[in-house]
Protein backbone atom coordinates (compact mmCIF):
# COMPACT_ATOMS: atom_id res chain seq x y z
CA UNK A 1 0.00 0.00 0.00
CA UNK A 2 1.35 3.54 -0.94
CA UNK A 3 1.13 6.21 1.59
CA UNK A 4 -1.93 8.38 0.93
CA UNK A 5 -3.23 11.67 2.66
CA UNK A 6 -6.52 11.38 5.04
CA UNK A 7 -9.52 13.45 4.66
CA UNK A 8 -12.88 13.80 6.55
CA UNK A 9 -15.81 15.12 4.73
CA UNK A 10 -18.83 16.27 7.28
CA UNK A 11 -21.22 16.80 4.44
CA UNK A 12 -22.05 15.40 1.49
CA UNK A 13 -21.92 19.31 0.00
CA UNK A 14 -18.24 18.95 1.41
CA UNK A 15 -17.27 15.41 0.12
CA UNK A 16 -18.48 16.50 -3.02
CA UNK A 17 -15.99 19.78 -3.37
CA UNK A 18 -13.40 18.21 -1.97
CA UNK A 19 -13.61 15.43 -4.18
CA UNK A 20 -14.31 17.83 -7.23
CA UNK A 21 -10.86 19.49 -6.22
CA UNK A 22 -8.90 16.28 -6.61
CA UNK A 23 -10.15 13.48 -8.54
CA UNK A 24 -7.12 11.75 -7.92
CA UNK A 25 -8.87 11.33 -4.41
CA UNK A 26 -11.10 8.40 -3.52
CA UNK A 27 -13.97 8.13 -0.90
CA UNK A 28 -14.03 5.57 1.51
CA UNK A 29 -16.67 4.32 3.63
CA UNK A 30 -16.47 0.56 4.53
CA UNK A 31 -13.31 -0.16 2.84
CA UNK A 32 -13.36 -3.47 2.86
CA UNK A 33 -12.51 -3.95 -1.31
CA UNK A 34 -10.54 -0.78 -1.74
CA UNK A 35 -8.25 -1.01 1.49
CA UNK A 36 -7.85 -5.08 -0.01
CA UNK A 37 -6.98 -3.23 -3.40
CA UNK A 38 -4.72 -1.02 -2.09
CA UNK A 39 -2.78 -3.44 -0.35
CA UNK A 40 -2.45 -4.96 -4.06
CA UNK A 41 -1.62 -1.79 -5.01
CA UNK A 42 -4.24 -1.77 -7.72
CA UNK A 43 -5.61 1.25 -6.70
CA UNK A 44 -3.06 3.85 -5.42
CA UNK A 45 -5.29 6.93 -4.46
CA UNK A 46 -3.04 9.89 -3.06
CA UNK A 47 -5.67 10.52 -1.02
CA UNK A 48 -8.52 9.10 0.63
CA UNK A 49 -11.61 11.10 1.60
CA UNK A 50 -13.66 9.43 4.64
CA UNK A 51 -17.22 9.42 3.74
CA UNK A 52 -18.20 7.14 6.47
CA UNK A 53 -19.53 9.78 9.39
CA UNK A 54 -22.00 11.16 6.74
CA UNK A 55 -25.67 11.37 7.42
CA UNK A 56 -26.34 8.43 5.07
CA UNK A 57 -27.74 5.40 7.10
CA UNK A 58 -31.01 5.82 7.37
CA UNK A 59 -33.69 3.08 6.10
CA UNK A 60 -36.96 4.78 5.16
CA UNK A 61 -40.22 4.52 3.17
CA UNK A 62 -41.07 6.62 0.72
CA UNK A 63 -44.48 7.96 -0.50
CA UNK A 64 -44.69 5.76 -3.53
CA UNK A 65 -44.85 2.49 -1.39
CA UNK A 66 -41.07 2.10 -2.00
CA UNK A 67 -38.32 1.63 0.11
CA UNK A 68 -35.06 4.26 0.29
CA UNK A 69 -31.67 2.82 1.60
CA UNK A 70 -28.85 5.34 2.42
CA UNK A 71 -25.87 4.77 0.78
CA UNK A 72 -24.18 4.19 3.95
CA UNK A 73 -26.92 1.58 5.63
CA UNK A 74 -24.59 -1.39 6.44
CA UNK A 75 -25.01 -4.71 4.41
CA UNK A 76 -25.92 -6.37 7.75
CA UNK A 77 -28.34 -3.78 8.68
CA UNK A 78 -30.37 -4.39 5.23
CA UNK A 79 -30.41 -7.83 5.24
CA UNK A 80 -32.02 -7.80 8.64
CA UNK A 81 -34.23 -4.36 8.30
CA UNK A 82 -37.48 -5.75 8.94
CA UNK A 83 -39.39 -3.88 5.86
CA UNK A 84 -36.67 -5.60 3.88
CA UNK A 85 -37.28 -8.95 5.55
CA UNK A 86 -40.63 -8.87 4.74
CA UNK A 87 -41.26 -6.92 1.73
CA UNK A 88 -37.87 -7.69 -0.29
CA UNK A 89 -36.99 -11.28 0.97
CA UNK A 90 -34.99 -11.48 -2.37
CA UNK A 91 -32.87 -8.56 -1.61
CA UNK A 92 -32.10 -9.63 2.27
CA UNK A 93 -31.80 -13.58 0.76
CA UNK A 94 -29.07 -12.32 -1.66
CA UNK A 95 -26.94 -9.79 0.92
CA UNK A 96 -26.64 -12.58 3.18
CA UNK A 97 -25.53 -14.97 0.41
CA UNK A 98 -21.91 -12.87 -0.03
CA UNK A 99 -18.94 -12.76 1.75
CA UNK A 100 -18.82 -12.92 5.72
CA UNK A 101 -20.33 -11.30 8.66
CA UNK A 102 -17.57 -9.83 9.54
CA UNK A 103 -17.45 -7.91 6.09
CA UNK A 104 -20.96 -7.42 6.33
CA UNK A 105 -20.69 -5.52 9.22
CA UNK A 106 -18.11 -3.28 7.62
CA UNK A 107 -19.65 -2.60 4.15
CA UNK A 108 -21.88 0.14 2.91
CA UNK A 109 -24.68 -0.21 0.44
CA UNK A 110 -22.92 2.08 -2.03
CA UNK A 111 -19.79 0.45 -1.79
CA UNK A 112 -21.44 -2.79 -2.58
CA UNK A 113 -22.56 -1.64 -5.74
CA UNK A 114 -18.71 0.16 -6.82
CA UNK A 115 -17.12 -2.95 -5.58
CA UNK A 116 -14.55 -4.29 -8.13
CA UNK A 117 -14.22 -7.23 -9.85
CA UNK A 118 -12.40 -10.30 -8.57
CA UNK A 119 -10.66 -11.31 -11.41
CA UNK A 120 -7.42 -12.58 -10.49
CA UNK A 121 -5.50 -10.63 -12.90
CA UNK A 122 -7.14 -7.44 -12.37
CA UNK A 123 -5.86 -8.27 -9.33
CA UNK A 124 -2.15 -9.64 -10.48
CA UNK A 125 -0.19 -5.89 -10.94
CA UNK A 126 2.50 -8.17 -12.50
CA UNK A 127 -0.07 -9.15 -15.61
CA UNK A 128 -1.53 -7.07 -18.56
CA UNK A 129 -5.49 -6.02 -17.65
CA UNK A 130 -7.29 -3.95 -19.57
CA UNK A 131 -9.55 -2.63 -16.31
CA UNK A 132 -6.60 -2.12 -14.53
CA UNK A 133 -4.28 -0.76 -17.21
CA UNK A 134 -6.40 0.42 -20.23
CA UNK A 135 -4.68 -0.54 -23.49
CA UNK A 136 -2.14 -3.19 -21.86
CA UNK A 137 -4.43 -6.32 -23.06
CA UNK A 138 -6.55 -9.09 -21.26
CA UNK A 139 -4.78 -11.97 -19.76
CA UNK A 140 -8.10 -13.91 -18.83
CA UNK A 141 -9.05 -14.37 -22.64
CA UNK A 142 -6.05 -16.66 -23.04
CA UNK A 143 -5.59 -17.71 -19.12
CA UNK A 144 -7.25 -18.95 -16.46
CA UNK A 145 -10.47 -17.89 -16.55
CA UNK A 146 -12.98 -20.32 -15.04
CA UNK A 147 -14.95 -17.99 -13.07
CA UNK A 148 -15.48 -15.41 -16.33
CA UNK A 149 -17.77 -13.67 -18.10
CA UNK A 150 -20.18 -15.85 -20.37
CA UNK A 151 -22.43 -13.06 -21.16
CA UNK A 152 -22.07 -9.24 -22.77
CA UNK A 153 -17.88 -9.97 -22.44
CA UNK A 154 -15.89 -8.06 -25.02
CA UNK A 155 -12.66 -8.82 -26.80
CA UNK A 156 -10.87 -6.17 -24.12
CA UNK A 157 -12.62 -7.55 -20.74
CA UNK A 158 -13.97 -10.55 -19.87
CA UNK A 159 -14.43 -10.12 -16.18
CA UNK A 160 -17.47 -10.37 -13.95
CA UNK A 161 -19.25 -7.62 -11.32
CA UNK A 162 -18.87 -9.73 -7.97
CA UNK A 163 -21.89 -8.67 -5.95
CA UNK A 164 -24.98 -10.80 -4.65
CA UNK A 165 -26.90 -7.94 -3.64
CA UNK A 166 -26.41 -6.26 -7.16
CA UNK A 167 -28.59 -9.02 -8.91
CA UNK A 168 -31.51 -8.47 -6.51
CA UNK A 169 -31.30 -4.85 -7.02
CA UNK A 170 -31.37 -5.57 -10.61
CA UNK A 171 -34.57 -7.70 -10.81
CA UNK A 172 -36.27 -5.56 -8.18
CA UNK A 173 -35.23 -2.47 -10.50
CA UNK A 174 -33.99 -0.27 -8.22
CA UNK A 175 -32.47 3.03 -8.81
CA UNK A 176 -29.62 4.90 -7.70
CA UNK A 177 -29.30 8.07 -6.74
CA UNK A 178 -25.89 10.29 -7.31
CA UNK A 179 -25.12 13.69 -6.76
CA UNK A 180 -21.91 15.35 -7.81
CA UNK A 181 -21.32 19.28 -8.68
CA UNK A 182 -23.68 19.31 -11.22
CA UNK A 183 -26.25 18.29 -8.82
CA UNK A 184 -28.42 15.49 -8.46
CA UNK A 185 -29.47 12.75 -10.64
CA UNK A 186 -31.45 9.15 -10.64
CA UNK A 187 -29.86 6.42 -12.33
CA UNK A 188 -31.98 3.47 -13.31
CA UNK A 189 -30.21 0.30 -12.29
CA UNK A 190 -30.12 -1.65 -15.32
CA UNK A 191 -27.74 1.67 -16.55
CA UNK A 192 -26.06 1.79 -13.58
CA UNK A 193 -22.95 -0.92 -14.16
CA UNK A 194 -21.83 -0.94 -17.69
CA UNK A 195 -20.40 -3.69 -20.30
CA UNK A 196 -16.65 -3.92 -20.61
CA UNK A 197 -17.04 -2.75 -24.48
CA UNK A 198 -13.66 -1.06 -25.33
CA UNK A 199 -13.60 0.87 -22.15
CA UNK A 200 -13.35 -1.77 -19.04
CA UNK A 201 -11.54 0.54 -16.71
CA UNK A 202 -15.24 1.80 -16.58
CA UNK A 203 -17.58 -0.59 -14.40
CA UNK A 204 -20.46 2.30 -13.92
CA UNK A 205 -21.78 5.53 -14.94
CA UNK A 206 -20.93 7.22 -12.01
CA UNK A 207 -18.93 9.76 -12.83
CA UNK A 208 -15.89 10.19 -10.92
CA UNK A 209 -16.83 13.30 -8.80
CA UNK A 210 -19.72 11.66 -8.06
CA UNK A 211 -21.09 9.90 -5.15
CA UNK A 212 -24.20 7.45 -4.39
CA UNK A 213 -26.58 8.92 -1.67
CA UNK A 214 -29.16 6.33 -2.01
CA UNK A 215 -30.93 3.42 -3.54
CA UNK A 216 -34.21 3.36 -4.07
CA UNK A 217 -36.58 -0.07 -4.43
CA UNK A 218 -40.01 0.52 -5.66
CA UNK A 219 -43.12 -0.78 -4.19
CA UNK A 220 -42.95 -4.05 -5.83
CA UNK A 221 -40.95 -6.63 -3.51
CA UNK A 222 -42.36 -10.17 -4.96
CA UNK A 223 -42.31 -11.37 -1.13
CA UNK A 224 -44.29 -14.09 -2.35
CA UNK A 225 -42.42 -15.92 -4.86
CA UNK A 226 -38.61 -15.35 -5.19
CA UNK A 227 -35.49 -16.85 -4.42
CA UNK A 228 -31.55 -16.19 -4.53
CA UNK A 229 -30.20 -19.58 -6.00
CA UNK A 230 -26.74 -19.01 -6.04
CA UNK A 231 -24.10 -21.86 -7.23
CA UNK A 232 -20.51 -21.84 -6.01
CA UNK A 233 -17.22 -24.07 -5.16
CA UNK A 234 -17.72 -23.86 -1.71
CA UNK A 235 -20.96 -23.56 0.27
CA UNK A 236 -20.06 -20.16 2.24
CA UNK A 237 -18.50 -16.98 1.43
CA UNK A 238 -17.39 -17.85 -1.88
CA UNK A 239 -17.92 -16.09 -4.91
CA UNK A 240 -20.96 -16.97 -7.17
CA UNK A 241 -20.30 -19.32 -10.66
CA UNK A 242 -23.75 -18.58 -11.07
CA UNK A 243 -26.03 -17.05 -9.17
CA UNK A 244 -30.10 -16.16 -10.06
CA UNK A 245 -32.30 -13.49 -8.20
CA UNK A 246 -36.15 -14.45 -8.82
CA UNK A 247 -39.86 -12.49 -8.57
CA UNK A 248 -43.06 -14.20 -9.88
CA UNK A 249 -46.30 -12.56 -9.84
CA UNK A 250 -48.11 -15.70 -10.34
CA UNK A 251 -52.43 -16.06 -11.18
CA UNK A 252 -54.11 -19.51 -11.13
CA UNK A 253 -50.72 -20.46 -11.96
CA UNK A 254 -50.44 -18.61 -14.78
CA UNK A 255 -46.94 -16.12 -14.71
CA UNK A 256 -48.62 -12.49 -14.74
CA UNK A 257 -44.88 -10.81 -14.37
CA UNK A 258 -41.61 -12.50 -14.21
CA UNK A 259 -38.40 -10.73 -12.90
CA UNK A 260 -35.15 -12.70 -12.97
CA UNK A 261 -31.15 -11.64 -13.36
CA UNK A 262 -27.46 -13.42 -12.99
CA UNK A 263 -24.92 -12.96 -11.20
CA UNK A 264 -21.36 -14.46 -11.92
CA UNK A 265 -21.96 -14.28 -15.55
CA UNK A 266 -21.38 -10.89 -16.73
CA UNK A 267 -20.03 -7.62 -16.44
CA UNK A 268 -22.83 -6.60 -14.48
CA UNK A 269 -25.96 -7.97 -13.48
CA UNK A 270 -27.62 -9.71 -15.99
CA UNK A 271 -30.91 -9.14 -17.15
CA UNK A 272 -33.00 -10.04 -20.20
CA UNK A 273 -36.22 -8.02 -21.28
CA UNK A 274 -37.36 -11.02 -24.24
CA UNK A 275 -36.54 -13.46 -21.76
CA UNK A 276 -38.60 -12.21 -18.93
CA UNK A 277 -41.40 -11.15 -21.58
CA UNK A 278 -41.57 -14.91 -22.77
CA UNK A 279 -42.35 -16.07 -19.36
CA UNK A 280 -45.38 -13.30 -19.20
CA UNK A 281 -48.90 -15.26 -20.01
CA UNK A 282 -47.31 -18.79 -19.34
CA UNK A 283 -47.84 -21.61 -17.40
CA UNK A 284 -45.60 -21.83 -14.39
CA UNK A 285 -44.11 -25.37 -15.63
CA UNK A 286 -40.07 -26.47 -16.52
CA UNK A 287 -40.52 -26.27 -19.70
CA UNK A 288 -41.90 -22.48 -19.87
CA UNK A 289 -38.73 -22.23 -17.36
CA UNK A 290 -36.30 -23.65 -19.71
CA UNK A 291 -37.40 -21.99 -22.95
CA UNK A 292 -36.48 -18.82 -20.73
CA UNK A 293 -33.09 -20.09 -19.94
CA UNK A 294 -32.46 -20.87 -23.61
CA UNK A 295 -33.95 -17.60 -24.25
CA UNK A 296 -31.09 -15.60 -21.97
CA UNK A 297 -28.23 -17.79 -23.04
CA UNK A 298 -29.19 -17.54 -26.98
CA UNK A 299 -25.48 -15.82 -27.44
CA UNK A 300 -24.01 -16.89 -24.35
CA UNK A 301 -20.03 -17.99 -25.11
CA UNK A 302 -17.78 -20.14 -23.15
CA UNK A 303 -14.07 -20.05 -23.00
CA UNK A 304 -11.30 -22.76 -22.33
CA UNK A 305 -12.15 -23.06 -18.35
CA UNK A 306 -16.24 -21.61 -18.35
CA UNK A 307 -18.09 -23.31 -20.71
CA UNK A 308 -19.49 -25.48 -17.90
CA UNK A 309 -20.91 -22.12 -16.79
CA UNK A 310 -23.10 -22.08 -19.75
CA UNK A 311 -25.47 -25.53 -18.42
CA UNK A 312 -25.12 -24.07 -15.02
CA UNK A 313 -26.84 -21.14 -15.51
CA UNK A 314 -29.42 -23.49 -17.90
CA UNK A 315 -30.21 -25.60 -14.81
CA UNK A 316 -29.48 -22.63 -12.31
CA UNK A 317 -32.34 -20.64 -14.23
CA UNK A 318 -34.67 -23.55 -14.52
CA UNK A 319 -34.68 -24.57 -10.29
CA UNK A 320 -34.34 -20.90 -9.55
CA UNK A 321 -37.35 -20.53 -11.49
CA UNK A 322 -39.20 -23.33 -9.79
CA UNK A 323 -37.94 -22.10 -6.33
CA UNK A 324 -39.86 -18.94 -6.97
CA UNK A 325 -42.74 -20.42 -8.09
CA UNK A 326 -43.45 -23.18 -5.62
CA UNK A 327 -42.51 -19.95 -2.89
CA UNK A 328 -39.87 -22.25 -1.88
CA UNK A 329 -36.87 -19.80 -1.85
CA UNK A 330 -33.48 -21.24 -1.18
CA UNK A 331 -32.37 -21.34 2.31
CA UNK A 332 -28.76 -19.34 2.84
CA UNK A 333 -28.65 -21.19 5.91
CA UNK A 334 -29.43 -25.04 5.12
CA UNK A 335 -27.82 -25.36 1.56
CA UNK A 336 -29.16 -28.40 0.09
CA UNK A 337 -30.60 -27.14 -3.36
CA UNK A 338 -34.59 -28.23 -3.96
CA UNK B 1 28.25 -7.91 -16.82
CA UNK B 2 24.31 -9.17 -16.43
CA UNK B 3 24.75 -7.47 -12.49
CA UNK B 4 26.10 -4.48 -13.78
CA UNK B 5 23.37 -3.70 -16.05
CA UNK B 6 20.70 -5.12 -13.68
CA UNK B 7 21.70 -2.38 -11.24
CA UNK B 8 21.77 0.04 -14.27
CA UNK B 9 18.29 -0.82 -15.12
CA UNK B 10 17.24 -0.13 -11.45
CA UNK B 11 18.95 3.06 -11.06
CA UNK B 12 16.79 3.87 -14.42
CA UNK B 13 13.90 2.83 -12.86
CA UNK B 14 14.26 4.36 -9.67
CA UNK B 15 14.57 7.54 -11.74
CA UNK B 16 11.49 7.17 -13.44
CA UNK B 17 9.11 6.33 -9.95
CA UNK B 18 7.56 9.71 -9.20
CA UNK B 19 7.51 10.32 -5.85
CA UNK B 20 4.08 11.61 -5.76
CA UNK B 21 3.06 10.19 -2.56
CA UNK B 22 3.30 12.19 0.56
CA UNK B 23 5.39 11.78 3.65
CA UNK B 24 3.55 10.38 6.84
CA UNK B 25 1.59 12.72 8.72
CA UNK B 26 0.27 11.63 11.80
CA UNK B 27 -2.81 12.11 12.71
CA UNK B 28 -4.14 12.09 16.85
CA UNK B 29 -7.01 9.48 17.20
CA UNK B 30 -8.51 8.12 20.58
CA UNK B 31 -9.55 4.57 20.84
CA UNK B 32 -11.66 3.16 24.19
CA UNK B 33 -9.92 -0.87 23.68
CA UNK B 34 -11.25 -3.43 26.23
CA UNK B 35 -12.62 -0.18 28.27
CA UNK B 36 -9.32 1.81 28.59
CA UNK B 37 -8.99 4.92 26.72
CA UNK B 38 -5.82 4.84 24.37
CA UNK B 39 -4.41 8.10 22.42
CA UNK B 40 -2.64 7.18 19.23
CA UNK B 41 -0.67 9.69 16.18
CA UNK B 42 -1.00 7.14 13.83
CA UNK B 43 -0.05 7.78 9.83
CA UNK B 44 -3.59 7.30 7.82
CA UNK B 45 -2.82 3.84 6.68
CA UNK B 46 -2.04 2.25 9.51
CA UNK B 47 -4.53 -0.43 9.97
CA UNK B 48 -6.78 -1.49 13.07
CA UNK B 49 -5.06 -4.55 12.76
CA UNK B 50 -1.71 -3.19 13.12
CA UNK B 51 -2.60 -0.59 15.49
CA UNK B 52 -3.48 -2.93 18.18
CA UNK B 53 -0.66 -5.22 18.00
CA UNK B 54 2.23 -2.76 16.80
CA UNK B 55 1.07 0.27 18.62
CA UNK B 56 -0.87 -1.13 21.45
CA UNK B 57 1.04 -4.46 21.92
CA UNK B 58 -2.13 -6.37 22.28
CA UNK B 59 -0.60 -9.28 19.92
CA UNK B 60 -3.92 -11.40 20.59
CA UNK B 61 -5.42 -10.45 17.44
CA UNK B 62 -3.38 -12.25 14.62
CA UNK B 63 -2.94 -11.53 11.40
CA UNK B 64 -3.50 -13.72 9.08
CA UNK B 65 -4.38 -13.28 5.54
CA UNK B 66 -4.01 -9.26 6.03
CA UNK B 67 -7.08 -9.05 3.24
CA UNK B 68 -10.04 -10.17 4.66
CA UNK B 69 -10.68 -13.63 3.36
CA UNK B 70 -9.40 -15.55 6.99
CA UNK B 71 -11.00 -13.91 10.36
CA UNK B 72 -7.92 -14.58 12.26
CA UNK B 73 -8.04 -10.40 13.03
CA UNK B 74 -11.83 -10.63 13.48
CA UNK B 75 -12.30 -8.14 16.60
CA UNK B 76 -15.25 -6.05 17.70
CA UNK B 77 -16.27 -2.30 16.82
CA UNK B 78 -18.47 -0.68 19.16
CA UNK B 79 -19.87 -4.23 19.71
CA UNK B 80 -19.75 -5.77 15.80
CA UNK B 81 -17.62 -8.04 14.83
CA UNK B 82 -14.71 -6.85 11.62
CA UNK B 83 -11.89 -7.67 10.18
CA UNK B 84 -9.48 -5.56 11.75
CA UNK B 85 -7.05 -5.79 8.31
CA UNK B 86 -9.22 -4.16 6.12
CA UNK B 87 -10.45 -0.99 8.89
CA UNK B 88 -8.31 2.14 8.70
CA UNK B 89 -7.50 2.88 12.52
CA UNK B 90 -8.17 6.67 11.49
CA UNK B 91 -11.62 5.94 10.64
CA UNK B 92 -12.45 4.32 13.62
CA UNK B 93 -11.52 7.28 16.11
CA UNK B 94 -13.58 7.53 18.73
CA UNK B 95 -15.13 3.61 18.46
CA UNK B 96 -15.25 1.41 21.69
CA UNK B 97 -12.68 -1.57 20.35
CA UNK B 98 -12.98 -5.39 22.32
CA UNK B 99 -10.10 -7.69 21.71
CA UNK B 100 -9.44 -11.10 23.06
CA UNK B 101 -7.45 -9.79 25.54
CA UNK B 102 -11.02 -7.46 26.70
CA UNK B 103 -13.54 -10.57 26.81
CA UNK B 104 -12.45 -12.80 30.44
CA UNK B 105 -13.40 -10.31 33.01
CA UNK B 106 -11.56 -9.94 36.94
CA UNK B 107 -9.77 -13.01 35.86
CA UNK B 108 -12.72 -15.17 34.80
CA UNK B 109 -12.25 -16.82 31.51
CA UNK B 110 -15.22 -15.40 29.04
CA UNK B 111 -17.50 -18.42 28.85
CA UNK B 112 -16.20 -18.52 24.98
CA UNK B 113 -12.90 -19.21 26.26
CA UNK B 114 -14.02 -21.61 28.45
CA UNK B 115 -16.35 -23.60 25.77
CA UNK B 116 -13.31 -23.39 23.31
CA UNK B 117 -10.87 -25.43 26.09
CA UNK B 118 -13.63 -27.50 26.91
CA UNK B 119 -14.14 -28.68 23.43
CA UNK B 120 -10.59 -28.74 22.74
CA UNK B 121 -12.32 -26.36 19.62
CA UNK B 122 -8.15 -25.61 18.26
CA UNK B 123 -5.14 -27.23 16.99
CA UNK B 124 -2.84 -24.86 16.38
CA UNK B 125 -4.64 -21.94 18.11
CA UNK B 126 -3.53 -19.02 15.42
CA UNK B 127 -7.11 -18.87 14.11
CA UNK B 128 -8.29 -19.15 18.16
CA UNK B 129 -8.95 -15.27 19.01
CA UNK B 130 -10.71 -14.39 15.75
CA UNK B 131 -12.83 -17.60 16.05
CA UNK B 132 -13.70 -16.40 19.54
CA UNK B 133 -14.65 -12.52 18.83
CA UNK B 134 -16.62 -13.34 15.91
CA UNK B 135 -18.65 -15.95 18.06
CA UNK B 136 -19.03 -13.07 20.57
CA UNK B 137 -20.43 -11.11 17.46
CA UNK B 138 -22.56 -13.83 16.71
CA UNK B 139 -24.34 -14.29 19.98
CA UNK B 140 -24.56 -10.94 20.63
CA UNK B 141 -26.54 -10.40 16.95
CA UNK B 142 -28.75 -13.49 17.95
CA UNK B 143 -29.39 -14.35 14.66
CA UNK B 144 -27.96 -17.88 14.50
CA UNK B 145 -30.25 -20.51 16.13
CA UNK B 146 -29.18 -23.95 14.45
CA UNK B 147 -25.94 -25.58 13.88
CA UNK B 148 -26.20 -24.91 10.26
CA UNK B 149 -27.01 -21.12 11.24
CA UNK B 150 -24.21 -20.97 13.11
CA UNK B 151 -21.78 -22.30 10.63
CA UNK B 152 -22.79 -20.42 8.10
CA UNK B 153 -22.20 -17.34 10.05
CA UNK B 154 -18.96 -18.18 11.08
CA UNK B 155 -17.84 -18.69 7.45
CA UNK B 156 -15.82 -15.49 7.55
CA UNK B 157 -13.26 -17.70 9.79
CA UNK B 158 -11.14 -20.30 8.46
CA UNK B 159 -9.41 -22.98 10.65
CA UNK B 160 -6.85 -24.52 8.64
CA UNK B 161 -6.58 -27.60 11.18
CA UNK B 162 -10.54 -28.37 10.38
CA UNK B 163 -11.49 -27.78 14.31
CA UNK B 164 -14.80 -26.74 13.12
CA UNK B 165 -17.03 -29.49 14.37
CA UNK B 166 -15.31 -28.69 18.13
CA UNK B 167 -15.85 -24.94 17.60
CA UNK B 168 -19.32 -25.26 16.63
CA UNK B 169 -19.91 -27.52 19.89
CA UNK B 170 -18.12 -24.60 21.52
CA UNK B 171 -20.32 -22.11 20.20
CA UNK B 172 -23.43 -24.07 20.89
CA UNK B 173 -22.21 -24.57 24.82
CA UNK B 174 -21.33 -21.27 25.08
CA UNK B 175 -25.15 -19.96 23.73
CA UNK B 176 -26.35 -22.27 26.27
CA UNK B 177 -24.16 -20.62 28.89
CA UNK B 178 -25.20 -17.41 28.22
CA UNK B 179 -28.77 -17.61 27.64
CA UNK B 180 -29.03 -18.41 23.73
CA UNK B 181 -30.05 -20.80 22.27
CA UNK B 182 -29.39 -24.05 20.99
Amino acid sequence: MINFEYARARDVAEAVRQMAGDPSAKFIAGGTNLIDLMKKDVERPARLIDISRLPLKAVAETPEGGLRIGALVPNTDLAYHPVVEQRYPMLSSAILAGASQQLRNMASTGGNLLQRTRCHYFYDVATPCNKRDPGSGCSAITGCNRMHAILGASEACIATHPSDMCVALAALEAKVQVIGPAGERTIAFADFHRLPGSEPQRDTNLEPTEIVIAVELPARGFAKNYTYLKIRDRLSYAFALVSVAVGLDLGDGTIKEARFALGGVAHKPWRDAAAEAALRGQPATEASFQRAADLVLRNAKGLAHNAFKVDLARRAMVRALGQAARATPQSQSNKAIR
Amino acid sequence: MPIARALAAIEVANKMAKPTVPSPTKIPIALTVNGVQRQLELAPWTTLLDALRDHLDLTGTKKGCDHGQCGACTVLVDGRRVNACLALAVMKDGATVTTIEGLATGGALHPLQQAFIDHDAFQCGYCTPGQICSAAGLIAEGKAKSADEIRELMSGNICRCAAYPNIIAAIQQAMAVMGSRP
